[in-house]
């Protein structure tokens, strides 16, 4: 049975301005491990600015985040996927020419530990290694599903199945915070519930704490332990889903108005 | 080791049960390939010997966790080995499996969880434990629930789940502590036992369970053996339901008689994939599968580049001309064998393996009646795609098409051993060593289909050609009178309206009415894409349904078929003169279909009573809301203004030339 233990990521008082533009207000919240952690909030709150700041792609001016009790004022990109923090992208970041095998492989290039030469000759190590990385990535194919598309061009794959691929990229890398950017985005109700139930089945089967933004207030209901809300790059709620629900400020800014 | 002691009682004569089969292909090549699954991306075998250790250690869980002669065992998943070693298992301990179809909603299976009192099941998979806990409650029976994929049952803590490892491992122990059990269990059984009960896919009434002895099986898979010359050094890749007689006759009892290797594809969506990696030599398809691969090549092959569609056009051509009788080793003009020689090296031996039959010996169809084009397509393109005929009563073996001997609309003469004839009424009657013992608890209805002489009355209505091939009409019952008097066989109808790629299913009536009208359903694939070529933009199903362009195609294609009525005497009256094209897929889900995707008349009738109202008083369209079930169970709407079209009708010509 899973269990949410302490907490992994936090996040403090972190503000982010482009020029005078103010994403992030002085947001602070934590993720625990192996919880679902949800951001929800209006268009242009600040949610994928938060993901951006959580794995390094944008640098907040103030705050700081600890990940797993170290400071990292100055995350980047490559520490942060080499610290174990994979994520998908709201518009999918795949490379379409190649098959879905091959995006998985790509997912797991951290891991390798060959160089180009080895790799180009394929020989000795280097053929073990690959080997060894392509079990893990079978394991993920089978895991979400996809077999059948194994040797399919992504390019050439429906969208629903574009984002599966996506999340399976993600976890090739074995992460251990998972950052999902809206994976249910355009979905029909049966894709949603197909990725609803992965989603769950990566966080209980491998542990794997996930922060996932997502619009569908019903999915975020269902699935998160606990959820952030941003309103103009400030918090406005943090806690269960049924606290958050109940929370006026939140159902004035975003569930809408009670009459 | 546990085996020697059997092994040496039945030296004496050839194995007449499926698990001393199993023992003396474990004995004689123990370590030949007996089956392959493909797991994480890998094809992993299994050799007779390890198959039939696992098959032990499984029979003896079974025994451990109360399974007794005489019971019956559920098996419901896609083609998976355990389960197949399952049913072995079940036979070990004179047991009877029952498979049922996979994808069966909850509800459809408490009947026969019912009927056969099961009180152990073993399942594939999450999805499936989870519809028999849903219909539990409706089977107290029911002690223990079996399953061979741990994945998403890590929570379920029910004491009466247990996971095939668990009960292996269980079995394993009971075979150390008593190493001459299995052998002792298998040596208890006899040939006349009932090895598996099949259920009748139902179109008419409930199902029925079909019990079939151990003589039965084998001796239908040996007639197929010695007419096609099986052998073990095949492969085949079994992905077709477990619970059809074909799958068991295919990949089950053959298998065990012949010693092929089975191959189970890695999921229901990969079978083409798995079929080019494995090259199967033997491959069994019903019709439509057939058709659904024709339609794919013909819809690629339409976005192909100029010169390769023109390649392919040519080629076709000549295989149409002479490729079906080079393969009968017909006499064929010098000219053409090169043209085709030259064909194979650049258009069909490339298809082939597209396809998957690159190392096809012998293809089967059965089940429904096949078009001729499609037929052809295959046979001239060098598959050599044979049909037969044959029904769950009476282990799929009536009639084959020998080598050489091949007819589109004919399923060739009876098999070995096999008594055909034909009743006064034209209904076809069959009897021979692989009749079923009889209907599970149903004296009633085996009382009814098995006569004083011993045949078995098939409900299909046929006769002989001239050179002893059995030709099927229709089902004897569904055929029926127009209210002038001439003879109306709507699948035989249907059967010419589906040949067109464009038409998925159709239905038609007629019987008692002064004129046949049709419904038809369109092929979403084939209609989508020679939409999108036209630029007719769609939303979907309903409305590509009810477009006028596509009422036009279809309209030109139901008045080929009037054309080819016309010229045949006996069917001439039965032109369609309406039509329509419904708004939804006639579907499993909704009672439309059988499982094995027969057309539910009846039912369809009924259903759509207001439409076959407009269709015969003459209306020019009618409004139409129907309910519709979705796979998880919820239910929703679906409502068009259908369009009916009146058709063109040709008289009639005598002595067609």
């Amino acid at each position: 049975m899973r269990q949410i233990g302490d907490v992994i990521l936090d996040l403090r008082n972190i503000s982010l301005a482009f020029g005078g533009v103010k994403a992030l207000t002085d947001i602070s919240f934590d993720v625990r491990e192996h919880e679902i952690r949800a951001i929800i909030g209006p268009n242009g709150a600040g949610k994928s600015s938060m993901l951006n700041v959580i794995n390094g792609v944008y640098r907040p001016q103030h705050g700081e985040i600890i990940f797993r009790g170290e400071h990292r004022h100055g995350m980047n990109t490559h520490m942060a996927a080499a610290s174990g923090i994979a994520r998908t992208f709201q518009n999918i970041a795949l490379f379409k020419g190649m098959s879905v095998l091959d995006n998985l492989m790509a997912g797991r290039n951290l891991k390798m530990k060959c160089n180009f030469i080895q790799h180009a000759l394929w020989w000795g190590p280097a053929r073990r290694e690959e080997l060894a990385h392509r079990a893990r990535v079978e394991e993920v194919i089978d895991f979400l599903e996809i077999e059948h598309i194994r040797k399919t061009p992504v390019g050439r794959l429906p969208y629903g199945l574009q984002k599966r691929v996506e999340l399976a990229r993600a976890l090739a890398a074995e992460p251990e915070i998972l950052l999902l950017d809206e994976p249910m985005a355009g979905m029909n109700v049966e894709e949603k519930q197909d990725m609803c139930r992965f989603i769950l089945d990566v966080n209980d089967q491998l542990g794997t704490t996930i922060v996932l933004i997502e619009h569908d207030m019903g999915v975020v209901m269902d699935i998160s332990d606990r959820v952030v809300v941003l309103d103009y790059g400030r918090k406005i709620g943090d806690g269960v889903p049924d606290d958050v629900k109940n929370n006026p400020e939140v159902i004035a800014a975003y569930l809408g108005t009670q009459h | 080791m546990a085996a020697a002691p059997a092994a040496s009682v039945m030296d004496a004569a050839t194995p007449d049960t499926f698990p001393r089969l199993l023992l003396q292909h474990a004995r004689l090549r123990g370590d030949a390939p007996a089956m392959r699954e493909k797991d994480l991306g890998i094809w992993q075998g299994w050799t007779w010997a390890q198959v039939a250790d696992e098959v032990a250690a499984m029979a003896s869980g079974l025994a451990e966790l109360g399974f007794r002669r005489g019971d019956r065992l559920a098996i419901v998943g896609d083609n998976r080995p355990r389960l197949y070693w399952a049913m072995c298992a079940a036979q070990i301990l004179g047991g009877v499996p029952v498979p049922l179809y996979q994808d069966a909603v909850a509800q459809e299976m408490v009947f026969v969880l019912h009927d056969a009192e099961i009180r152990i099941a073993i399942v594939e998979d999450q999805e499936q434990v989870d519809k028999l806990l849903e219909v539990r409650g409706q089977c107290p029976a029911l002690q223990h629930i079996l399953y061979d994929d741990p994945r998403g049952l890590r929570h379920y803590t029910q004491s009466f789940l247990h996971g095939l490892d668990e009960v292996l491992a269980m079995g394993r122990i009971h075979n150390e502590n008593q190493p001459d059990f299995i052998a002792g269990e298998i040596a208890r059984g006899s040939p006349d036992d009932v090895s598996i009960m099949l259920y009748t896919s139902g179109t008419t009434g409930k199902p029925k369970g079909v019990c079939q002895t151990h003589r039965a099986f084998i001796a239908a898979a040996r007639g197929g053996m010695q007419v096609d010359h099986l052998a073990a050094d095949g492969n085949i890749l079994s992905y077709l339901p477990m619970a059809w007689v074909g799958d068991h006759l295919f990949s089950y009892a053959q298998a065990m008689v012949a010693g092929f290797t089975v191959n189970c594809p890695e999921s229901g969506e990969t079978v083409l994939i798995d079929m080019r990696e494995i090259g199967p030599s033997y491959y069994f398809a019903p019709p439509r599968v057939f058709e659904n691969l024709l339609t794919q090549v013909m819809i690629r092959m339409e976005d192909a580049g100029r010169i390769k569609r023109s390649m392919f056009h040519f080629f076709m051509a000549v295989a149409r001309r002479c490729g079906a009788e080079i393969l009968d080793g017909k006499p064929v003009a010098a000219t053409d064998r090169l043209l085709y020689w030259l064909g194979n090296l650049l258009v069909f031996g490339p298809l082939r393996n597209v396809l998957g039959m690159s190392r096809i010996r012998v293809a089967y169809t059965a089940g429904a009646a096949i078009g001729p084009d499609l037929f052809k397509f295959y046979r001239s393109i060098g598959v050599n795609l044979k049909q037969f005929y044959g029904q769950t009563e009476t282990c799929a073996a009536v009639c084959l098409q020998p080598d050489s001997q091949i007819k589109f609309d004919s399923v060739g003469p009876p098999m070995p051993e096999v008594d055909v004839k034909i009743a006064q009424s034209g209904e076809i009657l069959v009897r021979g060593p692989m009749l079923l013992k009889e209907y599970y608890k149903r004296p009633d209805a085996t009382a009814e289909s098995i006569d004083a002489e011993g045949y078995f009355h098939t409900g299909d209505a046929g006769f002989f050609d001239a050179d002893g091939h059995l030709k099927i009409i229709d089902r004897a019952k569904d055929v029926g009178k127009l209210a002038g008097g001439a003879m109306f066989a709507p699948n035989y109808l249907e059967n010419k309206l589906k040949f067109f790629p464009h038409i998925k299913e159709a239905v038609c009536f007629g019987h008692d009415r002064d004129m046949v009208c049709a419904f038809i359903n369109i092929d979403m694939g084939a209609v989508g894409n020679w939409a999108e070529r036209r630029g007719i933009p769609y939303a979907g199903y309903t409305d590509l349904a009810g477009k006028p362009e596509v009422y036009g195609l279809i309209q030109e294609c139901i008045e080929e078929v009037n054309a080819a009525l016309a010229a045949d005497a006996m069917v001439a009256d039965t032109q369609i003169h309406r039509f329509l094209v419904l708004h939804k897929e006639l579907d499993p889900d909704d009672d439309e279909l059988t499982r094995t995707r027969k057309v539910r008349r009846g039912f369809v009738a009924e259903k759509y009573a207001v439409l076959v109202d407009a269709l015969y008083s003459g209306k020019p369209s009618q409004f139409i809301e129907t309910l519709v079930r979705f796979e998880d169970g919820r239910t929703g709407k679906v409502g068009a203004d259908l369009a009916i079209r009146d058709l063109k009708v040709f008289p009639a010509v005598r002595d067609a030339a």
